[in-house]
């Protein structure tokens, strides 16, 4: 008896073992585990046997029904598994494949660089200013110590518009005398961002209108070396904190002394590229202490305060960063220009 | 401004390499644009700080040569062969330089002719190339006869372009020594800033090198030897302005001998930029470079016989109304009132400090020359030099100032050159003139002023070291400095002004380098708000977010591209803008009145790149006011959209459009960023835009902005996709001013809220708005949310109706409402619907 048992669970175990679906497991079940199974008819007959032998076979047989159950719930979770593998590998996406487009759009580069330029001044302390496009003779260049017939206004080729003594600014610097108006004589800490404008030929490298950011800081206790290092610190936040810069003797009417500042060329540290044509310096600034006759038409005492200015050209900054090699792409608007940045 | 830098060594002892020379003079202002060698080899190394152009003469091939005999090709008329000796041993040497052919057959020249010869291998530059390119001298055979070598052209040696004959040195040039040694040089090319338009000449740059490197300047030779007669008594000047004309010298050269100045001296002015002419132009010329002083040489002759039997007599006055003179270009000038002349008893003889006249002008047969040297108002020049369009070197240097003192050294120095260049005998004395002679300024300086201004501490001692260089004395007095400026420039102010001119020469020469840097330590202003500025910015952020691409457009444009925005042929009064004197270009003479019209050109550049567009800017326009001096410039928004609504996809294309509600939609987000709650939208009209499709956007009694489809038919004025324009256009102001500065959050409900769709039938042309309105009042509170999402036309409702369909949102914030409660307050809506609206249930 106690072999025929044995047999039973064989012949039901390697049977599993062939299983392949769940319909199979149902057939198998019914099969070794139903109502008409050996097994059952087995136990059905366990009355017939001798006494002393019916617990024994007994024992047996609900050993070998546990083990056929436990090893049918093993299959059946075999058999799920393989049928979640099956399915997960149909589901297989090409990753290569194009993603769905989204609207993605961008601020306009410009935009971009004098944020980043806003930000860094903001936390020295500078707060915007704004100040008009279209300027008055005397803002643009009297009060700035250009009068009529200066050489100096040679430096800028201007746009005059038909009402006499009316122009386009060529500069942020006219700002400069409508903010120290405006506050003398507290100290003053300002940047003065907007759109300027010169009359040029439209070229690869001259553009009829630029965005510029003109600093003004005039207090009691400013000297040239707190330029220096504002300008410095400035250079270094904007282009690296390893950037070396160099102040140049340079004239400009409205500050004096003047000075243009260079940075090294951080496209090749210095050792001489294309964009720094081979020099390792690259000019982003021109700046100087106010010039008194400037100061004095803003309201200022130049015997008691000094201050310094500096302006910088957003575009040429991107351009640098960037290789832009045409400055016409900035205001072309071109969607294959816009969409690089 | 060209500087030679052997010029330079006249002055001045240079030991540093030429690099490190330009790095100092470009630290110190005069910023070194271009080193050209002329014969002398490249700098070492790999980087060079500077542009670095021309050519290096190897001094094995290319040599000083002399030429013993020119004697004709037996083959060639156009051709001769010369006996060169260049130090080593003979060659026969083939040449078809025309200033050899005077010398042809002569025999054995008594006086050697000496030549810059170019040994076979030698690097050159092509003479007959248009452009420099450098070419080997090889071993060739002309017309049967070898040559190996050649005597150069200045072109040939990159000094000029001259290729007319072979370069004539001076009788002195050592035979078989090395060009480059003999007469190699290197040309600095360097910005005058307007401040230092004083260093505009040889003297000045070497002055500032003395100062920059401890070498001592040379003084300038004003010796004359003057053999002549005294001038004195022969000629009178009368200046009639002496505010424009502060002085006036005249000096006189007789029996000169007009021709070419010597080989140095044309080759210096070559180097310089400058044509020579001959010896009397030459030298005025030359004082001008040397020292910055221009000056004019008549012929006296000429004026003695002008003056016919009267004593000769300089006028210096402005322009009498309508005289004309014609200057040496040939050209006859209208003169201004403000244009000052240099006449005789004649009349008018040339344009002060400008440009000579035609008949008084030096020529082959001038005899005797009388040199002018004068200081003019430098205003006045300028704007001479402007009316007339007649820049020059002379007016350069005039326009931005000459010291009047400059006009003696130049009158001086040029007179001796003369004398040495002519073979002339120079007159004893000068005709001096000199009614207005500068206050040169003292001004006071103390350590303090440096260290207030430029925060590094010198000693008295220490700025008198730096100035005195520079020509200032400086004595002191106490802890001052009192300096007197020099009589050669007219920059320095007085008082504090002239303080700030001294303290900039200061730091020059100390070097900006050498000053620390430091941080600001001064007392921080007042901080101040700037919600404008924040706001705009904030704007551009929303817009960026909401999918739309910024762009920044030209500000400047014209009547007609704005026109365009208009319907062809609408009537509408004519616009006033703020037009340009000068404009770039026809097509940008004025600053725009719309920022509308810059975006749609945008549109119109991308229209073919891309399927879809959806720029904005926020940007300025020009409104000019009546009674204003200046325009308004208010600040305005536009979006544009135009293309598809969605990015073709490979498993997914729609050719759905972008339409006026995707252009609601953007502004309805926007408005809801802003917090701008109660915006009315209402239909409006305007010439630009489609009739129907056009709404403008309230805020109680305020109009925030426009928006809708563009006109068909000014959307057919732009080169535009077919596909509808979408835009709107905001004042930044109005919309910003009306951005609250805070609000209140609202409570999230806790309790669930009950969905239920409503679809009523109404006329066609009741406002979908009012519908909500109604919905909303009728149900109070309780409607958190009455959302329309469906519109249906049809048979089915009637003609001249439409159903919409809305999906309401019931909300208690202390309960769940009950199905009861719900079904009270939609009674109520259907009510108030079918009341007020004449709105039917639509089962
Ligand atoms: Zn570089």
């Amino acid at each position: 008896m106690l072999e025929q048992l044995n047999r039973i669970e064989q012949t039901a175990l390697s049977m599993l073992d062939q299983v392949r679906d769940e319909a199979g497991l149902q057939q198998w079940r019914v099969k070794h585990l139903g109502r008409s199974s050996s097994l059952s008819q087995v136990l059905s007959k366990l009355g017939q046997l001798p006494k002393e032998e019916r617990p024994m076979v007994g024992r047996r047989a609900n050993q070998i029904r546990q083990a056929l159950e436990s090893a049918l719930v093993e299959k059946s979770e075999a058999l799920q598994q393989v049928a979640i593998q099956r399915s997960l590998e149909a589901e297989r996406l090409d990753v290569s494949m194009p993603g769905r487009p989204a609207h993605s759009s961008r601020l306009h580069p410009a935009t971009q660089t004098l944020r980043k330029i806003y930000q860094i001044l903001a936390e020295m302390g500078f707060q915007i200013y704004w100040s008009r496009e279209v300027e008055t003779d005397a803002y643009n260049f009297e009060l700035l110590n250009m009068p009529a017939h200066h050489p100096a206004r040679d430096m800028w080729d201007t746009f005059h518009t038909t009402t006499p003594g009316v122009l386009l600014r060529t500069h942020t610097s006219p700002g400069q005398i409508h903010a120290m108006r405006e506050f003398a004589p507290e100290p003053i800490r300002v940047i003065l961002p907007g759109m300027c404008y010169r009359y040029e030929q439209l070229t690869a490298r001259s553009e009829i209108q630029f965005n510029q950011v003109e600093g003004l800081a005039i207090g009691k206790n400013i000297t040239f070396s707190d330029l220096k290092g504002t300008l410095a610190d400035f250079a270094r936040r904007m282009f690296g904190q390893n950037v070396r810069s160099r102040f140049r003797a340079s004239h400009f009417p409205f500050t004096e002394p003047s000075a243009e500042v260079d940075i090294e060329c951080f496209v090749c540290g210095g050792s001489g590229c294309s964009v720094c044509k081979q020099t390792g310096w690259l000019e982003i600034l021109g700046c100087g202490m106010v010039h008194p006759t400037v100061l004095r038409n803003g309201g200022y005492d130049p015997e008691k305060h000094t201050g310094f200015a500096f302006g910088v050209g957003p575009e040429r900054i991107t351009q640098l960063r960037h290789r832009i090699e045409d400055i016409r792409y900035f205001w072309g608007n071109d969607m294959r220009f816009l969409e690089q940045f | 401004m060209r500087v030679p830098v052997s010029w330079l060594k006249e002055f001045i002892d240079i030991h540093l390499p030429l690099e490190e020379l330009a790095h100092r003079l470009t630290m110190a202002g005069m910023e070194v644009e271009e080193i050209c060698l002329v014969g002398l080899p490249m700098p070492p190394g790999e980087k060079h700080e500077f542009k670095i152009t021309g050519l290096s003469w190897d001094p094995d091939k290319i040599v000083v040569g002399a030429i013993h005999e020119v004697m004709p090709h037996p083959n060639a008329d156009r051709l001769v062969l010369c006996r060169l000796d260049d130090g080593e041993r003979e060659h026969i040497v083939l040449t078809g330089a025309p200033n050899l052919f005077a010398y042809k057959g002569q025999g054995p020249l008594p006086q050697p002719l000496k030549v810059a010869y170019a040994r076979e291998g030698a690097r050159v530059y092509d003479g007959h190339e248009a452009e420099q390119k450098l070419m080997t001298i090889k071993r060739t055979k002309i017309r049967g006869v070898e040559s190996s070598s050649m005597a150069c052209s200045e072109k040939e040696l990159g000094i000029s372009s001259d290729h007319e004959g072979i370069i004539i040195l001076d009788d002195d040039a050592p035979v078989g020594v090395a060009l480059a040694e003999y007469m190699g040089d290197a040309v600095f090319d360097i910005a005058i800033t307007p401040n230092i338009a004083r260093n505009a000449n040889i003297l000045g740059i070497a002055r500032e090198i003395a100062a920059l490197t401890g070498q001592e300047l040379r003084p300038l030779n004003l010796d004359i030897l003057a053999e002549g007669p005294s001038i004195a008594g022969q000629i009178s000047v009368d200046i009639q302005c002496p505010e424009l004309n502060p002085r006036f010298l005249l000096g006189l050269v007789r029996d000169v001998t007009i021709r070419p100045s010597p080989y140095w001296v044309q080759h210096r002015l070559r180097l310089a930029g400058m044509r020579p002419i001959n010896n009397i132009v030459d030298a005025t010329n030359y004082v001008m470079w040397e020292i910055g002083q221009p000056l004019h040489a008549f012929d006296y002759d000429v004026l003695l016989e002008r003056a016919g039997d009267g004593p000769l007599k300089i006028i210096t006055r402005t322009a009498h109304p309508n005289e004309r003179l014609t200057t040496l270009d040939g050209e006859e000038r209208e003169l201004d009132d403000f244009t000052v002349l240099v006449c005789d008893t004649a009349g008018s003889l040339s344009i002060a400090g400008v440009m000579g006249g035609v008949e008084s002008e030096v020529n082959e047969q001038t005899r005797n020359v009388l040199l002018e040297g004068a200081a003019w108002n430098f205003i006045n020049i300028r704007r001479t030099v402007a009316a007339q369009r007649l820049p020059s070197e002379a007016a350069y240097r005039f326009s931005r100032g000459v010291h009047p003192a400059q006009a003696e050294r130049g009158v001086r120095r040029a007179l001796e050159l003369m004398r040495q260049w002519s073979g002339g005998t120079v007159d004893r004395d000068l005709v001096d003139n000199y009614p207005c002679p500068p206050e040169d300024p003292i001004v006071d300086i103390t350590a303090g002023d440096v260290q207030r201004l430029l925060g590094i501490t010198l000693t008295l001692e220490e700025i008198t070291d730096i100035l005195t260089p520079l020509g200032f004395t400086c004595v002191r007095e106490g802890e001052t400095l009192r300096i007197q400026t020099p009589d050669h420039r007219l920059d320095i102010g007085e008082g504090i002004v002239g303080k700030a001119d001294l303290l900039e020469e200061i730091a020059r020469i100390y070097g900006y380098d050498q000053i620390p840097e430091t941080r600001l330590a001064d007392e921080l202003p007042p901080q101040r708000d700037n919600p404008l500025w924040d706001g705009e910015e904030r704007l551009r952020d929303i817009l960026v977010k909401l999918g739309l691409q910024e762009v920044i457009t030209y500000r400047l444009t014209s009547p007609e591209r704005e026109a365009r925005l208009l319907p062809p042929d609408t009537p509408h009064e004519d616009l006033i803008y703020t037009r340009l004197e000068n404009p770039p270009t026809a097509e940008r003479t004025v600053m725009r009145r719309s920022l509308l019209g810059s975006v749609l050109e945008i549109i119109e550049r991308n229209a073919r790149l891309r399927e879809r567009l959806a720029l904005f800017e926020i940007g300025p326009i020009y409104l000019p006011q009546e009674g204003e001096l200046l325009p308004d410039e208010p600040t305005r928004m536009v979006i544009v959209l135009t293309g598809l609504r969605y990015l073709p996809m490979w498993d997914h294309q729609s050719s759905e459009v972008l339409d006026f509600y995707d252009l609601k939609g953007i502004i309805e987000a926007l408005l809801g960023e802003l917090h701008l709650d109660g915006a009315q939208y209402e239909p409006t009209e305007h010439l630009t835009f489609h009739p129907g499709k056009t709404a403008q956007v309230r805020m109680g009694k305020r109009v925030l902005g426009i928006f809708g489809e563009v006109h068909p038919q000014v959307h057919e004025q732009y080169d535009f996709p077919d596909t509808p324009v979408l835009a709107a256009e905001f004042d930044v102001e109005t919309l910003l001013t009306l951005v609250p500065d805070r609000h209140d959050m609202r409570p999230v409900p806790i309790f669930p809220p009950v969905l239920e769709d409503l679809a009523i039938v109404v006329d066609e042309a009741l406002p979908a708005a009012r519908v909500v309105e109604v919905i909303q009042k009728a149900g109070g509170k309780m409607i958190a949310d009455a959302r329309l999402f469906d519109m249906y036309r049809g048979e089915q409702i009637g003609s001249g109706k439409k159903s919409l369909a809305y999906s309401l949102t019931y909300q208690a914030p202390d309960r769940t409402l009950t199905d009861k409660e719900v079904a009270r307050i939609r009674g109520r809506i259907i009510q108030r619907l079918e009341r007020e609206l004449g709105a039917k249930l639509r089962s």
